[in-house]
C-alpha cells in the first residue's frame, strides 16, 4: 500500500513531514458528515417509532348499552354493557356500568356510575328517591345534581342516543358547572 | 486559552478522558494497513445497530407465546417506523453475519492469527459463535409458523447431541415440546444472557487487538508506523456507511413477512433455518440412520473445534500474502463448499402449496361470479356428471345440461332439486340433499349453462370452486366485490 504523503505518519528521523491539510480536511468532513447522517437515520425513524401515537384501529364510537323502549319514565336502572378497551396490541372486552334514567321517549338520561367526590360506586334509593355514596355520603337528585354532601358538581354523563330502543353511548364527558 | 480548552483540561484532569480519546485515535498502525482492515469496526458498528434496534423492539414487544405475535404485529402495522425498526433488526442479523465471516477471512488469508495473536482469534471465534446463537435465539421471537417450526427441529438436533442430548433439551425447555418455557429460555438467552457476554469478549477481543497492535505484514517492520485517526479512521466511517446504507435501503424496501401464528398442528408447513444455517441443515441431510447424529452435531462441532485450533496448526512467520496459497485455497474450498449446500438446499426445499391458475388451459371460469363457481362445486360434490353430460359427449342416463334450453325459474329448479319426480312425472333422478341457499346457487349456475361456457365447468380448477363455496358459506360477497358482483364496503380482491 503506497503511503500518502501527509502528517499522520509518525516522522522518522530522515523524513520531512509535509502539511497536507487539504487532504486531513477532506477525512474529517466525510467522518463526522457520515457519523452525523447515520446518527440522524437511526434517531429519527426511533424518536418517531416511540412518539407517534399508533394507528388507531377503527371501532364504531356508540357502544349499544342495552333495551330502554321498556323502561318506566322516573326509575334509574342500572345497566351492564360491554366494551372493547384498546391497550397496545391488546383489545379487551371490559364490564361497563351505566345508570339509565328515562324522563320522556326522547329524553334518556346515562349517567357515569362513579359519584363525582372520589370515584366510588354511588346506588339509588327507592324510598328516598335520591342517589346516594356510601363513601362519603354525597347524594344526588335523580337528574344528577348535587343534593347534599362532598360531591364538587353534578354526575358525570354518557353521550348517548336512541336507536330502534336501543339506547346507544358515547364517551363519558365530565359535567361542568354546579349542579348544571 | 479559550473556555473550551480549559474545559477539556479540566475534565482531563479529573477523568483523563481526552488522553484515553487521543490513545485511542492516534494509536499506531503499521504502514501496511488499508481498506482491508476496516471488517472489525464495521461489525462492531452492526452490533452496536443490533442492541439499538433491538431495544426500540422489546419497548413494544410482549415476550410470551400468548402475546409475542400480536404485539409483533402491532409494532409492524400500528407504529410508525416500526416496520423500518424490525427491518433493521432482521436484515442486520444477515449481514452481521456476513461481515463477521468476512472479517475471518480477511484475518486468516493474511494470517493475522500467528503468535501473539492466537488469543484474539480464538476470542473472535467465539464472538462467531454468540453472532449464531443470536440468530438461533432470535428466529423463535415472532412466534410465527416459521419460528415454530424451525425451532422444533432445532431443540430437536439438540437433542441428538452424545451424552448432552436430554440435559440440552431440558436446559432449552424443550423436554415436551416447543412451548412457554422454550420460548421463555430463548427470550431469557437473546436480550439477557448473549449481549453482556457479547460486549465482554468484544472489549476482551480490542484490549488484545490494542495489545498487540494490528497484524502486520512483512516489510512493515522497515517503514515508520501511522495514526489510525484520521486516514484509518475515515475508511473505517466509509465502510460502515457502505454497510449501513445497504442496511437501510434493504430494511426499508425488502419487507420481511410475519407468516400466519405458530400453528403446531399445521402438517403442511415446511420449516426452513435461516438462510445462513441451510448448509448445517444440508448437511444433515447428507447423513442417514445412526450417522446422523453425527451430521448433526458431531461434524458442527469439530468444524468449530478446528477453527479454534488454527493458529496452532499453522505457527509459521508472517509470510506475504501472495505466499498463503494454501489458506487462499481453503477459503475457496470452504466458500465453494457452503455456496454448493445452500444451493441444493435452497433447490429442494418445496414450494408452498399455492393456488397458480394454468394459463395453457382454458381460462373461461375466470370470468365465472363467485356464486357460479360455487354452483360448479356442488355441481362436483353431488356428482350430477355421473348421470349427466354438459355439452357433449357420450350420452348418459340424464338429458345433456349444456344442450337443453332451460325455460325454467330458479324456484321451480330447487323445488326440482328437492323432489324431482314431482316436478318431472317419472323422472329417475336422486334428490339433492342441500339447503335451499344451496340448490339456489346450482341453479344459479344451471340456468346459465349454454354450450359457449359449458367449457368453463370442465376447466374450473378444484381450488377455485372449493374457495367459491367458502366464499359462499361465508357471505365474503356482503362486503367485497369479486368480478363485479358483490357490495363495495371492503376491498376488492380482483
Amino acid at each position: 500500500m503506497a503511503s500518502p504523503p501527509y502528517s499522520d505518519r509518525v516522522p522518522g528521523p530522515t523524513q520531512r513531514v509535509p502539511e497536507n491539510t487539504t487532504r486531513r480536511r477532506f477525512y474529517l468532513s466525510i467522518i463526522y458528515g457520515l457519523w452525523g447522517f447515520m446518527s440522524l437515520a437511526l434517531s429519527i425513524p426511533a424518536f418517531v417509532y416511540l412518539l407517534f401515537p399508533p394507528r388507531v384501529r377503527k371501532q364504531s364510537e356508540w357502544v349499544e348499552a342495552g333495551d330502554v323502549s321498556k323502561l318506566a319514565v322516573g326509575e334509574p336502572v342500572e345497566m351492564v354493557f360491554r366494551e372493547n378497551r384498546v391497550d397496545g396490541w391488546k383489545v379487551t372486552s371490559e364490564k361497563e356500568n351505566v345508570w339509565v334514567v328515562k324522563f320522556s321517549d326522547q329524553n334518556i338520561v346515562a349517567f357515569g356510575p362513579q359519584c363525582t367526590h372520589l370515584g366510588c360506586a354511588y346506588h339509588w334509593d327507592d324510598g328516598k328517591r335520591e342517589f346516594q355514596c356510601p363513601c362519603h355520603s354525597s347524594v344526588f337528585s335523580v337528574d344528577g345534581n348535587v343534593v347534599s354532601g362532598p360531591a364538587p358538581r353534578p354526575l358525570d354523563r354518557y353521550e348517548a342516543k336512541i336507536q330502534n330502543g336501543k339506547l346507544l353511548l358515547g364517551a363519558l364527558r365530565e359535567s361542568g358547572a354546579k349542579n348544571a | 486559552m479559550s473556555w473550551k480548552t480549559r474545559l477539556i483540561t479540566w475534565l482531563d484532569h479529573r477523568t483523563g478522558v481526552e488522553t484515553a480519546v487521543r490513545n485511542f485515535l492516534y494509536e499506531k498502525i503499521p504502514d501496511s494497513s488499508g481498506w482491508r482492515q476496516v471488517f472489525g469496526s464495521v461489525a462492531l458498528f452492526l452490533f452496536l445497530v443490533q442492541a439499538f434496534t433491538g431495544a426500540l423492539l422489546a419497548f413494544n414487544y410482549a415476550p410470551t407465546p400468548g402475546d409475542a405475535y400480536n404485539s409483533l404485529r402491532y409494532i409492524l402495522t400500528e407504529l410508525t417506523a416500526g416496520r423500518l425498526i424490525r427491518g433493521l433488526h432482521h436484515w442486520g442479523a444477515s449481514m452481521m453475519i456476513v461481515v463477521v465471516v468476512l472479517h475471518m477471512v480477511q484475518v486468516f488469508v493474511y494470517g493475522g492469527y500467528k503468535k501473539p495473536r492466537e488469543a484474539t482469534w480464538i476470542a473472535g471465534v467465539f464472538l462467531l459463535l454468540l453472532t449464531l446463537a443470536y440468530g438461533l435465539t432470535g428466529y423463535l421471537l415472532p412466534w410465527d409458523n416459521r419460528a415454530y417450526w424451525g425451532t422444533v427441529v432445532t431443540t430437536q438436533i439438540a437433542a441428538k447431541a452424545p451424552v448432552l442430548g436430554p440435559y440440552l433439551t431440558r436446559l432449552l425447555g424443550s423436554t415436551g415440546d416447543v412451548g412457554v418455557v422454550t420460548f421463555a429460555r430463548f427470550y431469557g438467552l437473546h436480550v439477557l444472557l448473549l449481549p453482556p457476554a457479547t460486549m465482554l469478549l468484544i472489549a476482551l477481543h480490542i484490549y488484545l487487538v490494542r495489545k498487540h497492535g494490528v497484524a502486520p505484514v512483512p516489510g512493515d517492520e522497515l517503514l515508520p508506523g501511522r495514526k489510525f485517526y484520521p486516514e484509518q479512521a475515515f475508511r473505517d466511517t466509509v465502510a460502515i456507511f457502505l454497510a449501513f446504507a445497504i442496511l437501510f435501503v434493504m430494511a426499508a424496501a425488502v419487507r420481511v413477512p410475519l407468516e400466519e401464528l405458530a400453528d403446531p398442528t399445521d402438517t403442511t408447513y415446511v420449516p426452513r433455518p435461516e438462510w445462513y444455517f441451510l448448509f448445517l441443515f444440508q448437511t444433515l441431510k447428507l447423513f442417514k440412520g445412526p450417522l446422523e447424529m453425527a451430521g448433526a452435531v458431531i461434524l458442527p462441532a469439530l468444524a468449530i473445534l478446528v477453527l479454534i485450533l488454527v493458529p496452532f496448526m499453522d505457527r509459521g512467520r508472517i509470510k506475504k500474502i501472495t505466499e498463503r496459497g494454501f489458506a487462499a485455497a481453503i477459503v475457496v474450498l470452504a466458500a465453494l463448499g457452503w455456496a454448493g449446500l445452500t444451493a441444493v438446499a435452497l433447490v429442494t426445499t418445496p414450494k408452498p402449496a399455492v393456488a397458480q391458475v394454468d394459463f395453457s388451459q382454458p381460462t373461461d371460469w375466470l370470468q365465472l361470479s363467485p356464486m357460479e363457481l360455487a354452483g360448479i362445486g356442488y355441481f362436483r360434490e353431488e356428482n350430477c356428471a355421473s348421470c349427466h353430460t354438459v355439452g357433449g359427449g357420450k350420452s348418459r342416463i340424464g338429458p345433456d345440461l349444456a344442450n337443453m334450453p332451460i325455460k325454467r325459474s330458479a324456484a321451480w329448479m330447487i323445488q326440482h332439486f328437492k323432489r324431482p319426480s314431482a316436478m318431472v312425472p317419472g323422472s329417475a333422478m336422486p334428490a339433492i340433499q342441500l339447503t335451499d341457499a344451496q340448490l339456489n346457487t346450482l341453479a344459479a349456475f344451471l340456468l346459465k349453462l349454454n354450450p359457449q361456457n359449458a367449457e368453463a365447468l370442465q376447466s374450473a380448477p378444484d381450488f377455485a370452486t372449493q374457495g367459491a363455496l367458502i366464499y359462499q358459506k361465508s357471505f365474503c360477497g356482503s362486503c367485497h366485490l369479486l368480478n363485479g358482483v358483490g357490495m363495495k364496503i371492503g376491498p376488492l380482491n380482483v
